[in-house]
């Protein structure tokens, strides 16, 4: 199994699905401690109709448009969350789901309204994405992660999962500090004159452009359990915040190993033909962990009032 | 009727009375703070969906029997529900981490679940994924009963609830004091969501059936204030929407029914949060810079009584305009009288304030509301005899 | 002091005196929808004093520090600390917020907040060094602490987590001290501990405003006091401002008689 079909054929997914999991939990972590966790469920809902619309404006199947437009209608939708919220005196989840589930159902009219059947875009592949077909077809074994003509070859969504992983972790440890003691006491924070609003939305941002990228590459299933699971497993296991983020990121890059691993290997071993879902296995496998994390985590407990 | 299929007619009907349902229903979770629950419940039906239909297929089948997918949904829809309890109760986590991690746990699980069916090659496409988005189009007489007779039985249920429910949601601890069993009323409360998710998936789908839950009741929520008629709007207006909503979809081929229902209400939200009066966006911000600038003019009108200076800008250029104050910042003829009534309107308000007798009067004290609507000529008197010996300067 | 009329127009702000003080209010209005939680409120604290600011539940106290620290607008008036807009001196200030305002619950030890204090002077991302860490220590030794430091914070008692609070203030250096309600809801030993911190921190030349509820402690721990219901009622020094007439106005029908006696011994 640790042969060239490996490097060609599941190196890559393996490693993108690691990026787009950790690029998702670390944003979580934050989101999870600010009782903010349903952001990214929102964020991923609406990722559908910021692609669709992408697509209706450039009418192509390009990446890039359908990126801003995903990105831009997150963002939206995170504006639009709170005005609603104020304006309307709403709680954060009910505000929420009025947003998330219209420019949802937007997106699904949309789609159906407009000419997209010739192309490669539908609901089920912003769903579960399509981790499986991520291949190096270039590869022919170990070597040729040294062979530059080789590596050009790689699946694009592999750096480009890689640089948001990367801005992701680089942005995180810039702000650590504000980002903590923030998401600890708001008040406090805004009376050091701390910009409390732009930091929350940095995280928001952030974690959108996670969402986003990770979208393209996995779909969006993936990205809700990702930004949840982890974290929450984490939580459930530390009492310091570093360790925290470190852990999720540990539990992250597991479900995403493991998940692709059961989904591609599972059912051969079981004398089935077919694989299944990777991006479901993987929100399964992050949710066993949380499911043990929950049982027997040493910090489970909930504090006695 | 209205040129309809008998389906289509049968279906709309379905859609407007578990709109109903759904309105009532969400009402009191939206009041509990728990709407998202729906949503948890909602994603967490695929499993299930996709279990029925193997057990079903298992068993002989052809798996596609509405009444069968339908249990399968609800079974572990209420599984997911558990998780949720237990983590929330449990562990740590908050009930906003619980729903998010059961709902992508779950679903993700189904979709695994239905590439599994897929990959089975049971010889035909199960359509199951029909139930992520909904369609009506292509339903069965069957089918269209069943949905039409869940809404029913769930609109009579909610109607029948809505007491319970209603003291539960609002005060749960006033409940519980007055016997009211609000562990019970909450079960029942899920249930409710559940049999309307249930019901609903097949035409709005798991992913938008949170919609219809929680859009009737905060559109309600600005049309009124109180409790009892915050539910009987949603209602209205979740039959409303789903009646429309189903009609509308039933013209034109690609007016996919959910996201249709879905959209229809959030128009009646998007209009609602702009023009209702008090609560609507207009009215607030509006009501906001009116209160502003009276605040604005009595704090002028004081600071003019007392021969202070008028420090703000604005507040100056108010009282400018209202021709209470000259440009140097002296008060003109008028201004002189209003800042008088002003002042003499203050004192009297600290006077009553201090009474310990009159603390209910006292309690309408907002800085801005004439004494005069508060009290009686008489009782004024009485005010004024108490203020006349004080120095007023 | 005397009542309502009389106090108000007793005090006329005069300009300098707002080139001075710490920190002075003028005509604060805050409303939370149409009611006020503020209006027209007037208060000036003076340097090297310690105050209180008193009133019953709802009358405004801790809208009137989240006002001066901008954590709520205000509908008008104009708040100035050290003669400039509180914005510009934020580094001469020092908040200790309710206790029940945040997630006890949250993964960060008893040291960790307290470096929390130093936010400002250690930025983004310079190391957090010995210099900070021994101070920091000092700073928990002060309110009794240091054996806690590596105490996960929700372990904590309610009187610790006050202390804590306390602490992260001290870190903070500053000249102007601003504390909402720090002693509700803590023991007896923790309250004696803070009532000395913030006496050595007069004695040092601080102020200290603190939104106190207990109007029983209110002269023996405090010099001046603020009192409000809405608009302001009374202020001044305490023995001058705890007077029936003004706490009545304060507190209306809800002070009985026989509390009163005790209060005004």
């Amino acid at each position: 199994m640790i042969g060239a079909e490996f490097v060609a054929l599941s190196l890559p997914p393996i490693l993108i699905g690691c990026l787009a999991a950790i690029a998702c939990a670390i944003p979580g972590n934050f989101l999870l401690l600010r009782r903010q966790a349903l952001i990214g469920d929102a964020i991923s809902h609406v990722v559908l109709p910021g692609i669709v619309v992408g697509f209706l404006v450039t009418r192509t199947v390009s990446t890039w448009p359908m990126m801003l437009g995903a990105g831009g209608a997150a963002i939206v939708a995170v504006l639009l969350i709170e005005s609603i919220r104020r304006a309307g005196r709403l709680e954060p989840g009910a505000a929420m789901g009025v947003v998330f589930s219209t420019m949802f159902a937007g997106g699904v009219l949309l789609l159906e309204q407009s000419d997209t059947s010739s192309v490669h875009l539908d609901v089920q592949h912003a769903l579960y994405g399509n981790l499986e077909s991520l291949i190096w077809l270039d590869a022919t074994g170990w070597a040729s992660l040294l062979d530059a003509q080789a590596l050009a070859g790689l699946p694009p969504e592999l750096p480009r999962m890689a640089i948001t992983c990367l801005i992701v972790t680089g942005v995180t440890a810039l702000l650590w500090r504000p980002l903590k003691l923030s998401t600890f006491d708001e008040g406090f924070a805004r009376a050091l004159g701390l910009p409390v609003r732009a930091l929350s939305l940095a995280l928001v941002i952030m974690a959108a452009m996670a969402a986003v990228a990770a979208f393209d590459a996995v779909g969006s299933i993936i990205v809700i359990a990702m930004f949840i699971c982890p974290p929450a497993a984490a939580r459930l296991m530390t009492d310091r915040l570093a360790h925290q983020v470190w852990l999720s990121v540990g539990f992250a890059t597991l479900s995403a190993i493991l998940g692709y691993v059961l989904a591609g290997y599972g059912p051969l071993w079981l004398g089935f033909d077919d694989s299944v879902s990777a991006a479901g296995m993987i929100a399964t496998v992050s949710g066993l962990i949380l499911a043990l994390a929950a049982g027997f985590g040493p910090r489970r407990a909930p504090r006695s009032a | 009727m209205w040129g309809l299929g008998y389906n289509a007619a049968l279906v709309a009907t379905g859609a407007g009375l578990l709109g109903a349902a759904a309105g009532i229903t969400g009402s009191f979770l939206v009041l509990r703070k728990r709407a998202l629950v729906s949503d948890a419940i909602a994603h967490a039906t695929l499993p299930g969906i996709a279990l029925a239909f193997l057990v079903m297929v298992a068993l002989g089948g052809d798996g596609r029997s509405l009444a069968g997918l339908l249990m399968g949904s609800a079974l572990s829809a209420w599984l997911g529900l558990l998780c949720v309890g237990w983590l929330t109760h449990a562990t740590r986590l908050s009930e906003d981490a619980a729903i998010g991690a059961v709902l992508s746990v779950f679903f993700g699980f189904g979709i695994l679940l239905l590439t599994v069916i897929q990959s089975l090659n049971l010889g035909r496409q199960a359509g199951l994924e029909t139930f992520l988005l909904g369609a009506t189009a292509g339903m069965l007489y069957s089918d269209a009963l069943t949905i039409a007779i869940g809404g029913g039985l769930a609109t009579l249920a909610a109607l029948v609830l809505r007491r319970p429910m209603l003291t539960a949601a609002f005060d749960p601890g006033y409940a519980i004091a007055t016997g009211l069993d609000v562990r019970r009323v909450d079960l029942a409360m899920m249930g409710l969501v559940m049999a309307i998710t249930v019901i609903g998936i097949k035409i709005v789908g798991l992913v938008l059936i949170v919609a219809m839950v929680i859009l009737p009741p905060v559109t309600a929520r600005f049309w009124s204030d109180r409790g009892n008629r915050v539910v009987l709007i949603a209602g209205i207006m979740g039959g409303l929407t789903g009646l429309v909503g189903a009609l509308i979809s039933a013209t034109a081929p690609n007016l996919p029914t959910g996201p249709i229902i879905v959209l229809t209400g959030s128009a009646g939200f998007a209009l609602s949060l702009l023009i209702a009066p008090r609560r609507g966006l207009l009215a607030t911000v509006l009501g906001q810079h009116r209160y502003q600038r009276q605040v604005h003019l009595r704090q002028g009108l004081l600071a003019l009584a007392h021969g202070h200076p008028v420090y703000e800008r604005f507040t100056l250029r108010l009282l400018i305009r209202a021709g209470l104050a000259n440009p140097d910042g002296t008060a003109t003829e008028t201004g002189r009288a209003a800042a008088a009534r002003a002042l003499l309107d203050e004192s009297r308000w600290q006077v009553l304030r201090a009474d310990p007798a009159q603390e209910i009067a006292a309690s309408h004290y907002d800085g801005l509301r004439p004494i005069e609507t508060v009290l009686t000529p008489d009782q004024i008197a009485q005010i004024d005899a108490r203020l006349a010996p004080r120095p007023l300067t | 002091m005397q009542l309502g009329l009389a106090a108000r127009d007793g005090r006329i702000v005069s300009t300098d005196e707002n080139k001075t003080a710490p920190l002075a209010v003028r005509g604060l209005t805050v409303t939370y929808g149409e009611k006020p939680a503020l209006f027209a409120l007037d208060a000036t604290f003076e340097a090297g004093v310690m105050s209180a600011i008193i009133g019953p539940n709802g009358a405004g106290k801790s809208t009137l520090l989240k006002a001066v620290l901008g954590m709520v607008s205000p509908v008008s008036g104009d708040i100035r600390a050290y003669g400039h807009p509180v914005r510009d001196v934020l580094d001469r200030i020092a908040y200790v917020p309710q206790r029940a305002s945040v997630d006890w619950d949250f993964p960060a030890r008893v040291i960790d907040v307290v470096l929390m204090g130093m936010a400002r002077e250690l930025g983004l991302l310079r190391p957090i060094r010995r210099a900070h860490r021994d101070r920091a220590m000092d700073c928990l030794t002060r309110v009794g602490m240091e054996h806690f430091a590596d105490r996960q914070i929700g372990q904590l008692s309610g009187g610790q987590q006050q202390r804590v609070f306390l602490a992260r203030a001290l870190a903070q250096e500053a000249d102007l001290y601003l504390l909402d309600e720090p002693f509700a809801g803590v023991d007896a030993a923790t309250e004696k501990t803070i009532v000395a911190v913030l006496k050595s921190l007069r004695d040092t030349g601080r102020t200290v405003v603190v939104v106190h509820h207990d109007l029983a402690t209110v002269s023996d721990y405090f010099e001046r006091a603020l009192l409000i219901n809405t608009t302001r009622i009374a202020e001044g020094p305490v023995a001058d401002v705890l007077t029936p007439d003004t706490l009545q106005a304060t507190y209306g029908g809800r002070l009985a008689q026989a509390q009163l006696a005790q209060i005004l011994g």
